[in-house]
This record gives structure tokens, sequence and C-alpha cells, in this order.
């Protein structure tokens, strides 16, 4: 009963301040779609106008075929998990599980049927006579999945449902979510604002910034291939070092500070010309040689051991800092003021015109291109 | 440190023991003492047992029946109060109401008028020959219903009363988070529906406080049935005419009537407090609601029933001050304007004005401090004695206030310590019937503020003392002030249990109104009436200007 979400040309103003101008958007049926933005980016405001807790200015809502613009928020069919959960705090877990479906008018054996499948997927099952209060925040968490998932909406909404939780829950957490949904198949628009937990869950994510979407792909395609510079920031850790592209010899050479030129092989055929460039070099994109002086000259000047990987700190000879993080070798750390050479795993790298807008590295997938070419 | 100094004989006496010991001292004295008294008075005459005076009561059903009659009114009253008061607290909360920090103002100010007031001018304006009932017998041969006995205290009531269930329920209304009225709507569950099946059971622990403080002020409230009730006589009139019929200094009588009045007010009070515990959950809003807009004939549905309510019950106290400026003629009011019942008004009870402010002052501060002292008390020190302490300070809610002024009066009469007639027994008095609402609130305070900003302070060298004065009591300040500012206006409204300890030279002005309604000087009561209005309106202004808010709550 899942449907297809898809918006065109959204607007929404406080007043005369418009916060969204002309979004669209897709969702397909059975995705788990995430909005993901800084806050203030408009991600909550989109995903309450879904909802019809927000007016909409402009623009149309469909789901499915269906216009919901004008649909009061309770016609809609949605499953909404609320950031504080919403949780009411007058009614035992069970009650709060049958609410939505009560509002129904169903029979009775259907409701209890319904409630107590959903207490039983959530794993709530023996709290069912609780009083909230006496909840942990991750059994909170299940009452508000089960409830908003017991009178089988189309849609299921989610506003940054981990954020009241701690990490390690959070983590527990996202896992049983994508689970839920994978098992209940059912279109689901999730919001938040950490990226670590958008790619965790998400089929595909749009990433918004000041009301726009910036780049809307799967987890992969983004981390590898954004299309800006600010994606490339906002998802995963990176290095902004600034160069310079030269064309010899049909040749794309990347110069790197200290004159370090690498050859690049994955520019597109339109960017091949001389141009200031922004380099975005994650920190295992970096490979470090202490003895191979061919590479970018640094000096480390700190280190972290997390086990799996180690953190450098390091600075270049312009004093531009970078982080490298490399797997953990069986012998000693690299000294902090050691003066090592950085290579570059030149395939994976992002090349980014000087003002960051566009990625000039082919293999950039971004299904947000449909809506503003 | 500091206890360790002043150890003796394996006791550990900190300042706070002290304190604690002290105040349990003075409700000993001035709270349990009296009540004691009270019921020996009741059971005991020339020293020998006797249940004579509680047969006297419950055998007659003169008596009975005006117990029966109080209960009617007050249930009624109560209800009344609940269908007006919720609404407008529900409209007033979810929704643009135009000119609402005006409307809140007038609705508290309904609430703050001494009750007889809005008796009396009810008469002025629906009586035999108000201003109403004459308007439409004369223009339109329209006759109204009389307004006299249960009529017209139920209206009277109500009226007064709505605005503490609207103050009670805005206050539970803010509690809750907007997201739970959003998930309602979600699942299928708006408009009406979502009032009657989320809200009202959210706010079911305050709307049954609020229901009952209602019935308790409906209750004991006197001077209501006895300007308006005329042959309607309830209970708290019982209790005053008990009192006051007694010749000499037996007082026993009126001490079992009295004693009579706890027990039902007790049984009301841990009944309700029985049924609250089966409504028990925790609330807290990240996101409270936001007032929406209307639009369409809805808004001015909303609009129209928020400022006529308001206005119905505001109507008689500007109708009396509109008389106080009338020429006044015996007890008729005469064509045309002048100031000459002010002029009366400060030639013949003139104490009465600086009374108000002497006595109520004074209240006020003994109030105040002794309020902080408890509430740190019982917030801080939870022990034994304390716990005693907290247990005691609710006692006053429950005792109606003519019942206060009764043991007051019983107990103080006497040797030895006679302090009947004084302006101290008024202030004792005053402390006793408000301070129970001031300690709760500084309570509330109290807990907002972490321990360890103390602990800090003490670890900094402070004694435990100035800890607490230096700090606690500076990030108080505001919370207390504001809480005082309230507590002045009930203190200078408070009718029942001065009524029965003042005398000439304690006269405060909500008394001298009371003493010229009932001696017929109408035109000066209205210009008491006028003045005392006009302070609750400076102190309620600076209230919202010391709390910085718009919103009240008590």
């Amino acid at each position: 009963m899942s449907v297809n979400i898809k918006i065109v040309d959204a607007v929404k103003k406080y007043g005369d301040n418009t916060i969204i101008s002309d979004l669209s958007l897709d969702v397909k049926e059975g995705e788990f779609f995430t909005l993901l933005g800084p806050s203030g980016c408009g991600k909550t405001t989109l995903l309450r106008m879904i909802a019809g807790f927000n007016s909409i200015e402009g623009g149309d809502f469909y789901f499915n075929d269906t216009r919901i613009n004008d649909m009061d928020p309770a016609k809609r069919n949605i499953g909404m998990v609320f950031q504080n959960y919403a949780i009411f705090p007058n009614m035992t877990v069970e009650k709060n599980v049958a609410f939505g479906l009560k509002n129904r008018k169903l029979p009775k054996e259907e409701i209890e049927k319904q409630t107590d499948k959903f207490l039983k997927l959530m794993q709530i099952d023996e709290y069912r006579d609780r009083m909230p209060d006496r909840l942990s925040g991750g059994q909170q968490q299940r009452v508000a999945l089960a409830r908003a998932l017991a009178i089988t909406p189309d849609v299921l909404l989610m506003d940054e449902p981990l954020s009241n939780l701690d990490a390690k829950l959070r983590v527990e957490m996202r896992t049983v979510i994508k689970q839920i949904q994978n098992t209940v198949g059912i279109t689901t628009i999730y919001v938040t604002h950490d990226q670590e937990e958008a790619m965790a869950v998400s089929d595909r994510i749009a990433v918004m910034k000041d009301g726009d979407i910036q780049h809307i792909g799967t987890p992969k395609a983004l981390y590898q291939r954004p299309t800006n510079l600010f994606v490339a920031t906002f998802i995963g850790r990176t290095n902004v070092i600034n160069g310079e592209l030269k064309i010899k010899d049909d040749n794309a050479h990347l110069v790197l500070p200290g004159g370090y030129e690498v050859l690049m092989d994955t520019i597109k055929k339109e960017e091949m010309h001389d141009q200031k460039v922004v380099a975005s070099i994650r920190p295992e994109e970096l490979i470090v040689s202490e003895h191979n002086t061919d590479g970018i000259k640094a000096t480390i000047d700190d280190s972290i051991f997390l086990g799996l990987n180690t953190h450098y700190f390091v600075h270049f000879e312009d004093g531009e800092k970078a982080e490298i993080i490399q797997e953990s070798k069986i012998d000693s750390i690299i000294p902090k003021g050691t003066k090592i050479y950085l290579g570059i795993k030149t395939e994976k790298i992002n090349v980014f015109s000087e003002d960051g807008s566009r990625n000039l590295v082919t293999g950039v997938v971004n299904d947000n291109d449909v809506y503003t070419k | 440190m500091t206890a360790m100094k002043v150890e003796k004989k394996g006791i550990r006496w900190d300042v706070w023991k002290i304190i604690s010991i002290s105040v349990l001292v003075l409700y000993g004295l001035f709270l349990l003492y009296p009540l004691i008294k009270l019921l020996l008075q009741a059971v005991f005459v020339d020293g020998q047992f006797t249940l004579e005076y509680f047969n006297q009561f419950l055998s007659r059903n003169y008596y009975l029946e005006t117990i029966v009659n109080s209960f009617s009114v007050s249930i009624c009253a109560t209800l009344v109060t609940l269908v007006i008061g919720i609404p407008l607290a529900y409209f007033y909360q979810m929704y643009e109401i135009k000119g609402k920090t005006l409307l809140q103002i007038i609705i508290i100010l309904c609430s703050m008028s001494a009750p007889f007031i809005g008796a009396y001018s009810w008469i002025l304006l629906l009586g035999r020959n108000g201003l109403i009932t004459a308007g439409l017998r004369d223009l339109f041969g329209i006759r109204l219903p009389s307004i006299y006995g249960f009529n017209g205290i139920l209206l009277v009531l109500s009226l007064q009363l709505f605005p503490l269930v609207f103050l009670y329920v805005s206050g539970a209304l803010k509690n809750i988070d907007n997201s739970l009225l959003e998930a309602a709507e979600n699942m299928g569950c708006s408009g009406v529906k979502r009032f009657f099946k989320v809200v009202i059971p959210l706010c079911m622990p305050t709307i049954l406080a609020a229901t009952l403080l209602v019935f308790m002020r409906a209750f004991a409230d006197f001077g209501t049935p006895l300007l308006i009730g005329e042959g309607y006589k309830t209970f708290p009139v019982i209790i005053y005419n008990a009192y006051f019929s007694e010749a000499g200094t037996n007082h026993s009588f009126g001490a079992a009537v009295s004693v009579i009045a706890i027990v039902i007010t007790a049984i009301i009070f841990l009944g309700q407090r029985f049924i609250n515990s089966k409504f028990q959950f925790t609330m807290n809003a990240l996101h409270p609601i936001e007032r929406k807009k209307l639009h369409g004939w809805k808004n001015i549905a909303v609009n129209l029933y928020c400022w006529i309510v308001v206005m119905i019950s505001f109507a008689p106290q500007i109708y009396v001050m509109y008389t106080s400026f009338q020429k006044t003629s015996g007890k008729l009011f005469m064509p045309g304007y002048s100031l000459d019942s002010y002029r009366k008004a400060f030639e013949n009870m003139g104490r009465a004005i600086p009374n108000t402010f002497l006595i109520g002052g004074a209240a006020l501060i003994i109030v105040i401090i002794l309020a902080v002292l408890i509430a740190y008390l019982v917030v801080r020190r939870n022990n034994f004695l304390n716990k005693i302490i907290d247990t005691l300070s609710m006692i006053p809610y429950i005792i109606p206030g003519s019942v206060v002024g009764i043991a007051l009066v019983i107990a103080f009469n006497k040797q030895p310590l006679v302090l009947a007639g004084t302006a101290i027994i008024m202030i004792i008095a005053l402390v006793i019937r408000r301070i129970p609402y001031t300690i709760r609130s500084s309570v509330a305070v109290l807990q907002q503020i972490p321990m360890s900003v103390e602990e800090a302070a003490i670890s900094l060298g402070a004694s435990k003392l100035s800890a607490f004065f230096k700090i606690t009591v500076p990030m108080m300040a505001n919370g207390i002030l504001s809480g005082a500012i309230l507590s002045w206006i009930t203190i200078i409204t408070e009718l029942s249990t001065a009524i029965i300890l003042y005398n000439l030279n304690t006269i405060t002005l909500t008394l001298a109104i009371y003493v010229n309604v009932s001696r017929g000087s109408y035109g000066i009561a209205a210009a008491y009436a006028t003045i005392l209005t006009c302070t609750t309106i400076i102190s309620l202004l600076l209230f919202m200007k010391v709390s910085k808010s718009k919103e009240i709550t008590f």
C-alpha cells in the first residue's frame, strides 16, 4: 500500500521570508529517503509540509496521483515519528499504540490484533501496561515507531527521531529502524543532520542547504562523487586543498602545494583547460610515505591511535593543515615533527571549480539535476 | 566545618535545624494551638465533655439544609466554571485572540475583586430595581427571573471563579508539547474530537486541581450568599451567624459548626487527592503550542466567545466604578456626578487605606520570609522535622477562612496571650491564609535551582546561611517577587477571616466596602471598591513588569 511521493516546485514562506523556493523531489515507492542538512536548511519544514502541519505557499504535493496540498493532516494516512516521540504521557504503551486504530473505528479484535503485532514487532510487548515515564529513551522510541506503523500508513515520516538518544543507543536504534522499514516496506522520509546516520539508514539522501537541494543520490554517490564542495565537506571529513589544473599534451595535471603534480585521468572533457581549482581529498585518500620523496611535503603535528585506524594531523610547507587516516600498523606510530611526503589516490579524489560549485571529475550522479536543468 | 564548631552533646546543630524548630514552634502556636482550642471549645463546656452542640446542629433540618444548599450551589458553580473556563483557556492558548494581553488582565481582575463586590454590583444591575431589570421592564415589559437566592449565588460565584479554571488550564496547556497534538491529528484525531480525547485527558490533573480549588472557594465563600442569597442560607453564613449570635465569650456552637466545616472540607480534599492519584503522569513541553490564526466565522465565533464571557464578568466592576462618581442621597444614587463619595470615604474610614497597606504589607513580608525558609527546608533538607512542616503547611488549604478567624479569636482572646482586636492577629490570620500558596510557588522556583551552585559556594568558604542568602535567594528573587505581588493582591482582597477579627482600628479597604454595603452606603462602598480595584491593577502591572512576562500563573 506504499505510495510514491512527488513534490513539484514547493514554496514555503514565513511572512515575506522565503524558506524554500521551487523545490522538487520524487521519492520512490518503498524507498528510505533522507533529508540531510545543517540546522536551518529547511529539512524539517519540508517534512512538516508533507505531514500537513505547515502550510504550503506554492507547488504541488502528490501521493501517487492524489494531490494532498489541501488534505487534512488526519486524512493523509501518514505515520509520523516526532523528535521528542510525542508519546501521550497519560496513556499506557498499549493505549498509545492503539490510539490511531481506535480513531479509525476498527472492530475491537482488529485493533487488538494490530496492536499486538506491532508491540511484538518492536519488541515492547512486555512493557504494554507501563506508563511512558517509566520507559527508557530507546523504549519510548520503539513505542513511537510502533504507534506510527500500527495504522498501516502509506508514508512514514521521521523527524530527527534519534537525536535524543545517547550515542550507543543511536547506533542500535538506527539498525532497528532500517530493519523495520525493510520488513514493512513502507515509503519513508527521514530527517536528520547527522550524515553518518543518514548514510547508515538511507536508500537515497537529499543534501539540503538554505532551502535548496544540492545533491540527491545514494550514500555511495554522495560520498565518492559529491556534486559540489559543500556536499563534499558536509558528507564525511575531507581536506580542502587549493591547487591548479594544468593541461599538458591533452592530459590534466593537478598541481598541489609545494609544486607536487599528479596526473588526473578523471577530469571531464569540457573542463580540460587551465584553471584554479579546489581539491577535496579525504583523509584516507592520502598515502603517507617517510622515505619516498615524491609527494606533498608535510610535517606531523600530532597523531591519534584509534585501534583500527591511526589519524595523523600534519601541516604543509605553506602552513595549511590536513588530516590523514591510515590503517594502524604493527610498528610504531610516526613521531611528531617527522617530515613526510604525501601521495594521493588520484582515482578517488574530487576536484572542484575555484568557487566550489562544480565537480570537475566524471562520474557524478545527481538525481536533482532532472529538476534544475 | 561550620557544623563542627557548634557541635554539642552529640547532636549536630546547624542553622537550618534551628530554623526548622522555630518554624515548628510558630506553626504550633498559631495554627495547631488555635485548632485544638477550637475543638476543645466545641466539646467541653464548663469542663464537662459534651456533644450537645454537634447534636444541636445535626438534629435540626434548618442547619442540615444549609449544608445541602452549600453543596448544591458549590457543585453547580464548579461545573459552570469548568464549562466556561476550559474552552476559554483552550481558545486563548490555541488561537490568536484580538487584544489577548488586555483580555488576560481583565480575566485576572475578575478573579481578584472581593467576592461580594460581584454580588453587590449584580444586585445593582439585575436586582429588583437594578439597571438592567428596570430598563427591560420599563422599555419592553420583560420581567427577568429573580437574581436573589440560588440563581444569584450561582451567577456571582461562576463569574468570579472561572478565571481560576482559566489560569490553571492555561498553565496546563502551556505544558502540552505541540507534537502531541500533531501526533493525534496524524492518527486521525482532530478538532473537537481531539479536544475531548487528547487535550482534556492531558489536562486532567490540572482540571482536578482547579475543580478542588473552585469548589473550596465556592463552599467557603460567605460574602456572596450573605448579600444575594436572601432566604437561601449556606453553610458559611451559618458559621458566621453562629459565631456572632452567641453572646459573651461562649463560642461553643460556632466552634462545633467550624469543626464540622473542617471535617467536610477535609473529606473533599482527601477525595480529590484519591481521584488525582489515578491521573499521575509527567509532561514537559519542548515545543509549546503555537497560537494559530483562525479565519472566517470560526475566528469571529472564538473571539466573540472570549470577549463576551470576559466582559460579562467584568461588567459589574465597571458599573461599580461608574457609580462611585455618581451623586448620592442616603442609600440612593442621584442624577449627576460628584466626588462626594470619595470625600466621605476618606472622612468616615480614613484609616482603612493606611491599614490596608500596613497590615497587608506586614503580612506580605512575613509570608515571603517564612515561605522561602520553609520551601528551602522542604526541598533541600528533607528530614523528619521538615516533613512535619510540609504537612502542617498544607493544613490551611482545607480550613475555611471564617474558621481560621474563629479559631484565632478563641485561642487569643484570653490570657496568657491576648491578641484579639489587635493588628497582630489580623496579620497572623493573613499569613496563615496565604502561606500555603506562597510556599508552593517558592518550592517550584527552588526546584529549578541546582543544589550544586550552593555547594560550590560552601566549598569556597561561605557559611551555610550566607550561601543561602548570597547565592540561592538572589537566584530565586525574580520568582519570589512575582509570587509576592500575587500574594499581595489576595491579601488585600481577603474578607472571610478578617471580618471575624477586625475592629474600627484595624479595618481595611475590603472590610470597609463590606461594612458600607451592609449599611447601605453604596456610594462610599463604590468609592472604596474603585480604590481597591486601582490598587489591584497597579499591582498587576507591576507584576508584569517585574516578571517580564505577559503570562500570569499561580
